[in-house]
């Protein structure tokens, strides 16, 4: 591992097989594909919208979308009822989406993976007390919580993404803890240890990588609930405030058209389904992939189903 | 179990504690009282009169006694909106939303043992498929866009439904599907997988070779031992949902219940209200996470209390 040209063709190799085996998997490819969507509606979106999210028109408020009577493909998703671009205020909505789930999973796994590592390591009292802390705050009562430091903070982005991140760490915390004490016991690190690495590298460079494929499947798991939480706090008038846009936000807003205009509510929700589910997709092929009972177990089904098959079709119950 | 239940009674103190000491920071020292609940008409006599009345003016040292004091004796002063004690307004309106939550967690258990039962029958088989798929789109959906699709759909175009509000029956159907659809999913996918590890293990195949029926097989065998990982998954969800989402579905469909009342307490700047409703929930949570514990002790011999 020391020559860096070999390790990097062989990551290089193990990269492609991956992509390779998640190309087989067509759901999990959807998802993956819809997540790049959304980053890339996010990044580029004053290029991608054809308005400005916040224009308003008011000789064209409440357009319908462009397949109904009265809508125009001026508007494909039709105008709110300032006469807002539905389709760019979709488009703009990415970048509240992104930025707070990305930007809390960032946070709030930098810290939890680090008192997890701690209290895994150092173990004893350190151990005892930090795990305690997460204990009592799992149990803590969320977004009540969360809604009372915000109205007390005064509702922003900022104030969402460190509320967030502060009540969302422990999980991090004790997915680390789990894996470092198992790998603690493994053969390998009393090796590092007796070897003389000092505690820095056999963290870093010997438990650390047992912990890529749990903590990339909880970091995906962990942004869905954080961009249906941000959503929900937005759609309650205490995250992303006007004029920025915010899917939550926007649903909030249509509420009251509900009667007249449809596509207020369902386009903006359908946008934060989307993006949920395609995480969700990649999340739970990730979890099977990245785990070797599980990927046996489907190896196994796979061959059964197979199996299975051929034996209806010798019957000739079924045609394969 | 004496000395289980002491360790519990513990932890439930350290978790509203916790609670108060994060309330505490937050309002005290990042926030102001006296801006948050006063109009801004409010002359400075006036402010430091409410100043004065809710102990600003002493040392923190006093004021975080007197506070840990009102919330050890429930007293969390008067509801600046209602006129009334906080407490009173909490108690009144608790049990409509302890109605929904039943409501909605019933139906999400009820459904999900035939739906988890029915996709783990065929591993990978079109019912599976369907399940498995429809959970994830489940687990996706915010509440509240659920919520609004409903109504949408019930209310506005088939009128068999009423929009919001409460009184009857029928006012419980939807808040009560959209608050139950999360936790169907989670409990329907959860069932499903962990049927399908146990029917795999040899004492199923045993049972099955002495030639018992698969309904008793099913039924008495396999569903029995999943029976607890069930339930403890959908006292989590109680948790889950009492801890904030029916903040939401109560706000969608103005069901009058202590979710409502939160949000309405905010936007009037009543701290003093959405103080109580915040350590009344914390302290069910508690209270429910210890019963939950002792009761699947008693239930299931497997479990350790360590």
């Amino acid at each position: 591992m020391s020559d860096a040209a070999p390790g990097r063709a062989r990551r290089g190799a193990a990269i492609l097989a991956l992509a390779a085996e998640l190309a087989r998997d067509r759901l999990a490819l959807a998802g993956l594909l819809g997540l790049v969507l959304v980053v890339v509606a996010a990044i580029f979106a004053p290029l991608l919208a054809p308005y400005d999210p916040a224009a308003q028109t008011v000789l064209a408020r409440l357009r319908p979308p462009a397949w109904l009577a009265g809508g125009d493909w001026s508007h494909p998703l039709g105008t709110d009822h300032l006469g807002r671009d539905v389709l760019s205020r979709v488009i703009h909505g990415a970048r509240a989406t992104m930025l707070i789930g990305v930007g809390v999973v960032a946070l709030a796994g930098t810290f939890g993976v680090a008192v997890g590592l701690l209290a895994g390591y150092v173990g004893g009292r350190v151990d005892g007390v930090l795990m305690r802390v997460v204990d009592v705050q799992i149990s803590f009562p969320g977004i009540l919580l969360i809604l009372l430091i915000v109205s007390v903070l005064g509702p922003s982005t900022t104030t969402i993404v460190v509320v967030l991140a502060a009540t969302n760490w422990m999980v991090f915390a004790r997915v680390t803890r789990g894996a470092v004490l198992s790998a603690r016991r493994s053969g390998y690190v009393e090796a590092a240890q007796i070897a003389g690495c000092r505690d820095g590298r056999v963290i870093v460079r010997h438990i650390l990588p047992n912990l890529v494929s749990p903590l990339s499947t909880l970091a995906i798991l962990e942004f869905t609930n954080v961009v249906l939480a941000e959503a929900a706090i937005s759609f309650l008038g205490l995250g992303v405030q006007p004029p920025a846009t915010s899917w939550g936000l926007d649903v909030a807003s249509g509420r009251d058209y509900v009667f007249v205009a449809w596509w207020l509510v369902t386009f903006p929700g359908l946008a934060i389904m989307a993006t949920v589910l395609c995480a969700n997709l990649l999340a739970s092929w990730l979890r099977v992939t990245a785990d070797p009972q599980e990927r046996e177990k489907r190896f196994a089904r796979a061959l059964a189903a197979r199996r299975g098959r051929a034996r209806a079709s010798r019957e000739g119950e079924r045609t394969p | 179990m004496g000395g289980y239940v002491l360790r519990r009674l513990w932890h439930g103190f350290l978790v509203v504690f916790g609670v108060t000491a994060i309330v505490f920071v937050v309002t005290r020292l990042f926030g102001d009282p006296v801006a948050l609940m006063l109009p801004l008409s409010a002359s400075a006599e006036q402010r430091a009169a409410f100043a004065a009345e809710i102990g600003l003016d002493r040392p923190l040292v006093v004021q975080f006694a007197w506070f840990a004091r009102d919330v050890l004796t429930l007293d969390f002063g008067m509801s600046l909106w209602q006129r009334r004690p906080a407490m009173e307004v909490v108690f009144e309106r608790l049990p409509a939303t302890l109605l929904l939550i039943g409501a909605a967690l019933g139906t999400a258990m009820l459904l999900a043992i035939p739906l988890g039962i029915a996709a783990a029958l065929r591993p990978g088989g079109l019912v599976d498929r369907l399940v498995v798929t429809l959970g994830l789109v489940g687990l996706s959906m915010p509440q509240f866009w659920l919520g609004l699709l409903l109504i949408l759909v019930f209310a506005v175009n088939l009128r068999i439904l009423p929009t919001s509000g409460s009184g009857t029956p029928a006012h419980l159907v939807l808040p009560a599907l959209t608050l139950a659809l999360t936790p169907l999913a989670r409990l329907t996918i959860m069932l499903r997988s962990a049927l399908i590890e146990e029917l795999a293990k040899p004492y199923v195949k045993t049972a099955r070779a002495k030639g018992l029926s698969a309904g008793r097989v099913f039924g008495v065998h396999a569903l029995r031992n999943v029976l607890v990982g069930f339930l403890t998954l959908a006292g989590w969800e109680l948790i889950v949902i009492l801890a904030g989402y029916t903040v939401v579905v109560e706000t969608v469909f103005a069901w009058p219940g202590l979710g409502l009342t939160a949000l309405q307490a905010i936007q009037r700047g009543d701290l003093f209200l959405m103080q109580a409703i915040v350590f009344t929930i914390a302290i069910l949570i508690v209270v429910i996470n210890i019963a939950l514990d002792v009761a699947f002790k008693l239930v299931d011999p497997r479990i350790s209390l360590e």
